[in-house]
């Protein structure tokens, strides 16, 4: 398994990214991992997002898909594509410190 | 007094679960099956339709004559379920009890949860082939249609049948070939996946044949509008692909009744449903089968037939007082129409991806390759259905767990 190091912490991730074990992830991490996708700044609204991305993870199991996140977060999917321009549920979930979101099949 | 089973749903699974129910329990225990009509569509022959390859009459036929005899059945929507109650409120002011529920009214299309989609167009450019309907007037369509941009797009995930988008891009690759048009069309194939199909392995095979087609793939597309007189899909990221003639795939939801039952869906109106004893989450004598689950299996009429054993083993035993059987294995197993007259097959469940190989073992269908075999047995197979899928008999020798013998390993490029 591939290894990252944010906020001075070496982290598991897959080939893409992605954390294995969301117990590695703190909240020091977030910027600079949100810096690499381009964000240059986490808003409020930015972490209403991951917050409730890693609340779905811990109920749930696996990350919301863009379509759930825009009917439960309480942010549209318009709005969301505009925090996390290159698609929201993964970059929302790579940031937020959860494994890739279990696609549909 | 014998035990009541209500199932919602006379489809494929509500229908295979009934008819296999009322064979293993006893004569006092009474089996309902409501529906809102009496259409039973064989939903695979859908894809045909367009290209004139199969008609409505064919596909469709009436529900309760699919029911054995003992099995009660009522046409009549549901309004909800109460959970707490156990009943079932029927729109006409009515109620069902139970003791068992099996919910099983599938998916629904919600084109409408897309921006513009039923707008301007829809029906005249904008088609799907997933509704009668829709599969009918794309057919008007596509014998006008001789030249222009042809574009598939798959709004989002989950939809019933992953494949049969693709399917349709092959279909109308061959169609338009025989028509001596083909060198006029450009077609397109747009999907939210980073790739052609979920499964690394088939995903890798489903491209080769979009690329040796001519079909050209775009990824990654979450379209949020449909601008049907423009002739554009739009992404939400703000890219466009433009089209003369498109066929969408809409999004999908659970039924609507589903929604209106506290506690019983999830925001999509699926059930949540624990996907190896087809209970639902929500209370014990609740169980679910077919495209109506949440569970992280393809939405396929092979997946309920598949779940149907388990289903019912189950309900016997919940209805005895024993422990559930856990071992839905999330088998699945699709044809794959390819076009001129030939087809691939794909056999997966939970843990094991499309694999090529043999089916169902060492000799057999062949897997992930395009064989004349595969297009008879995808022919053959509405036979089968009517006859024996719907009738809850099994196929010799196909039980209702993948299996394993006559595929070849590869490593997963995931």
């Amino acid at each position: 398994m591939p290894t990252a190091t944010y906020a001075g912490r070496s982290v598991t991730v897959n080939d893409e990214g992605f954390f294995e074990d969301p117990d590695q992830w703190t909240e020091e991490m977030a910027p600079e991992m949100a810096r690499a996708q381009g964000i240059a700044e986490l808003t409020d609204e930015h972490w209403r997002v991951i917050k409730f991305m890693r609340a779905e993870y811990a109920e749930k199991g696996t990350g919301p898909t863009v379509r759930v996140l825009g009917k439960t977060s309480g942010v549209s999917v318009k709005e969301l594509y505009e925090l996390f321009p290159k698609g929201p549920a993964k970059v929302a979930a790579k940031i937020a410190g959860i494994p890739k979101p279990r696609g549909c099949i | 007094m014998g035990a009541r089973i209500v199932i919602l749903g006379g489809g494929t699974g509500g229908t295979l679960a009934a008819n296999r129910l009322r064979r293993v329990l006893h004569d006092d225990v009474q089996i309902v099956v409501v529906d809102q009509d009496d259409a039973h569509v064989y939903q695979p022959g859908l894809l045909f339709v367009p290209f004139g390859l199969a008609h409505l009459d064919e596909i469709v036929r009436p529900r309760q004559r699919q029911l054995h005899r003992g099995i009660g059945y009522r046409q009549v929507a549901v309004d909800r379920v109460d959970l707490d109650t156990e009943r079932v409120w029927l729109n006409d002011g009515t109620a069902l009890e139970y003791d068992v529920l099996v919910v099983a009214t599938g998916a629904v299309l919600v084109p409408e949860e897309t921006e513009g989609l039923t707008g301007p167009g829809w029906m005249e450019k904008v088609f799907t082939f997933y509704t009668p309907e829709g599969a009918t007037r794309l057919h008007d369509a596509l014998e006008w249609f001789d030249g222009g941009r042809l574009v598939v797009d798959v709004i989002d995930m989950p939809i019933k049948c992953p494949v049969a988008p693709l399917e349709f891009c092959f279909l109308a690759d061959w169609y338009l070939k025989e028509l001596g048009v083909r060198d006029r069309v450009e077609l397109t194939y747009v999907t939210p996946l980073d790739g052609a199909f979920t499964k690394p392995v088939a995903s890798a095979a489903l491209a080769g044949l979009l690329d040796e087609k001519g079909v050209e793939l775009v990824t990654e597309f979450n379209a949020g509008e449909v601008d049907g007189p423009g002739g554009r899909l739009i992404s939400y990221d703000g890219r466009e692909v433009a089209f003369d003639l498109a066929v969408v795939v809409p999004l999908h939801s659970g039924a609507p009744y589903v929604g209106r039952s506290p506690g019983l869906g999830d925001e999509l109106n699926f059930v949540p449903t624990d996907e190896h004893t087809l209970q639902a989450k929500a209370r014990s004598n609740v169980f679910v089968i077919g495209d109506a689950a949440n569970v992280p299996a393809s939405k396929a009429g092979s997946v309920t037939h598949f779940e149907g054993e388990v289903l019912v083993e189950n309900i016997r035993r919940f209805l005895a007082g024993r422990p559930l059987d856990a071992t839905y294995d999330g088998h699945a197993n699709c044809f794959i129409e390819t076009g001129f007259h030939k087809a691939l097959l794909i056999d997966f469940n939970y843990d094991t991806e499309p694999l090529p190989g043999h089916f169902p073992g060492t000799v057999g269908l062949p897997l992930l390759k395009e064989s004349h075999l595969n297009h008879l047995g995808k022919l053959m197979f509405q036979w089968f259905y009517w006859h024996s899928l719907l009738a809850g008999r099994d196929v010799p020798g196909i039980g209702s767990a993948m299996p394993e013998r006559g595929k070849h390993e590869e490593p997963a490029s995931s």
